[in-house]
């Protein structure tokens, strides 16, 4: 019975993208960088919601919107155990975890003002050293920082 | 990209090494063979510094090439905004080698992308200067015979001093033990003793630079406390003289022991240690120009041997 109501609660948009398992501290970072601020569809967003998991997590759901492969990946950066639920017909048709990559091109800003990538144009290009917690580190400028201090360009 | 660029001593690993200390002591045998004729080679320094500019281009000179360049971005036309890629590729068209010095950290590393011309890395920011690694690791070579177990301590600006952090990276391929001395404020960063560990390297800190840590080593490598890093010009005055070494310190050390400092030294090696056996700084100076001609020869694709 809690598992239907689980289910429920994810597929209760018709069409549309949920993500969930997103660490409360990294929701509204997820938030900004999706864009779903500037987005004129239904949007809800859960904060501090009680998880198994994570002990506190927050969930965003975008009706009508499926975003790219690549948008989501970007908030694995600081939220690796987030779940994207992809809606269809209030079926979830597609569930898998986010990806990061080895690399990352052009989507994080290098925290170093000495680095090349700031004062050249450029892209920035980062290397994942690891993955528990997430660090990155600056191709050029070797400067390493938490993916969850990451500033997403 | 070139592959034989060298942007960062990590680039290269431990038979290169050994190769490249090999070659450098064929150079100091007779540093006049004309292994660049024909050959043109850029030297652009973003950023002033006469005496590695100066290292670099007697290394072109003496092997019979040629040496482009600027010396300060001041007189290019970097000044009139243009940027680095395009400056790198203008130059890529003149010359078979470029030899750079920027003040931006990554500066090498990304012209090393947007050029087939390989790259040497004089020097980028606070980062990587391979070459100063390699002339290190020549003089250790060279006095001590070997890389690996040896005893070798690094004294004084721990933290901001890239020439050390350099070296630890390096010698990771050789089984050395390493002592790092400095006052708290300048301690080997939490990075690369995380770096020693990954590597196996054993080390350990201290804090006195004390008679038996000068008698237990085989290599001490004195390092100036670099004023530019510091916005608190009072902790700097703080920490400026942590370590002085006088000739007084060195009663007792083994015989094959030997001072290095990448220079230019300020307060931290006495007017009195010059004339000591124990020191090696000039010679270490000396042997940039062996080690940097192994190094271009290197990006260049040239094997002396084969000559």
């Amino acid at each position: 019975m809690t598992c239907d109501k689980k289910e429920l609660a994810v597929a209760a948009l018709r069409n549309g993208t949920v993500i969930d398992h997103i660490p409360s501290a990294a929701l509204f970072k997820a938030v900004r960088v999706l864009g779903v601020e500037s987005m004129d569809k239904y949007v809800t967003i859960g904060y501090n919601l009680q998880s198994s998991k994570l002990g506190r997590k927050g969930i965003i759901k975008v009706a009508d919107v499926e975003f790219s492969q690549d948008e989501l990946d970007r908030i694995a950066l600081f939220a690796p155990t987030a779940v994207v639920n992809i809606i269809r017909d209030y079926e979830v048709v597609e569930k898998r975890p986010v990806t990061l990559s080895d690399d990352i091109v052009g989507i994080v800003r290098c925290a170093n003002p000495k680095c090349i990538t700031n004062n050249e144009p450029m892209d920035t290009h980062f290397h994942v050293v690891s993955r528990d917690p997430v660090v990155i580190s600056c191709h050029y400028c070797t400067c390493s920082v938490a993916g969850k201090d990451a500033h997403i360009l | 990209m070139n592959k034989r660029s060298l942007v960062s001593i990590s680039d290269i690993g431990r038979d290169e090494i050994l190769t490249l200390l090999e070659q450098a002591a064929c150079f100091e045998r007779n540093p006049n063979r004309r292994l660049l004729e024909g050959r043109v080679v850029a030297t652009l320094f973003f950023e002033p510094s006469t005496r590695t500019r100066l290292s670099f281009e007697t290394a072109v000179n003496r092997l019979g090439g040629r040496v482009i360049g600027f010396s300060d971005a001041a007189n290019t036309s970097t000044s009139k905004g243009e940027t680095l890629k395009d400056t790198i590729k203008m130059v890529s068209n003149y010359v078979d080698l470029i030899i750079m010095r920027h003040h931006l950290e990554g500066a090498a590393r990304y012209a090393s992308e947007v050029t087939d011309v390989p790259v040497i890395n004089a020097g980028d920011g606070a980062n990587q200067h391979p070459s100063q690694t390699m002339l290190d690791l020549y003089s250790i070579y060279k006095t001590q015979g070997r890389l690996d177990n040896l005893d070798i301590t690094l004294v004084g600006d721990l933290k901001y001093g890239r020439t050390v952090h350099s070296l630890l990276q390096a010698m990771r391929w050789f089984g050395s033990r390493f002592r790092f001395v400095a006052c708290p404020e300048l301690q080997m960063p939490p990075q690369y003793i995380e770096f020693c560990r990954t590597n196996g390297i054993r080390y350990s800190e201290h804090v006195e630079f004390s008679p038996s840590v000068i008698q237990g080593s085989d290599i001490i490598y004195m390092t100036r406390v670099q004023r530019e890093r510091f916005t608190d010009i009072m902790e700097y005055e703080r920490v400026k003289n942590c370590y002085t070494l006088k000739a007084s310190m060195l009663e007792g050390a083994r015989p094959n022991m030997r001072i290095l400092h990448p220079l230019p030294r300020v307060g931290e090696i006495d007017r009195d240690v010059d004339d000591n056996p124990h020191a090696y700084y000039f010679e270490q100076a000396r042997n940039g120009l062996y080690a940097r001609q192994a190094i271009i020869c290197r990006a260049l694709g040239i094997n002396p041997a084969d000559i």
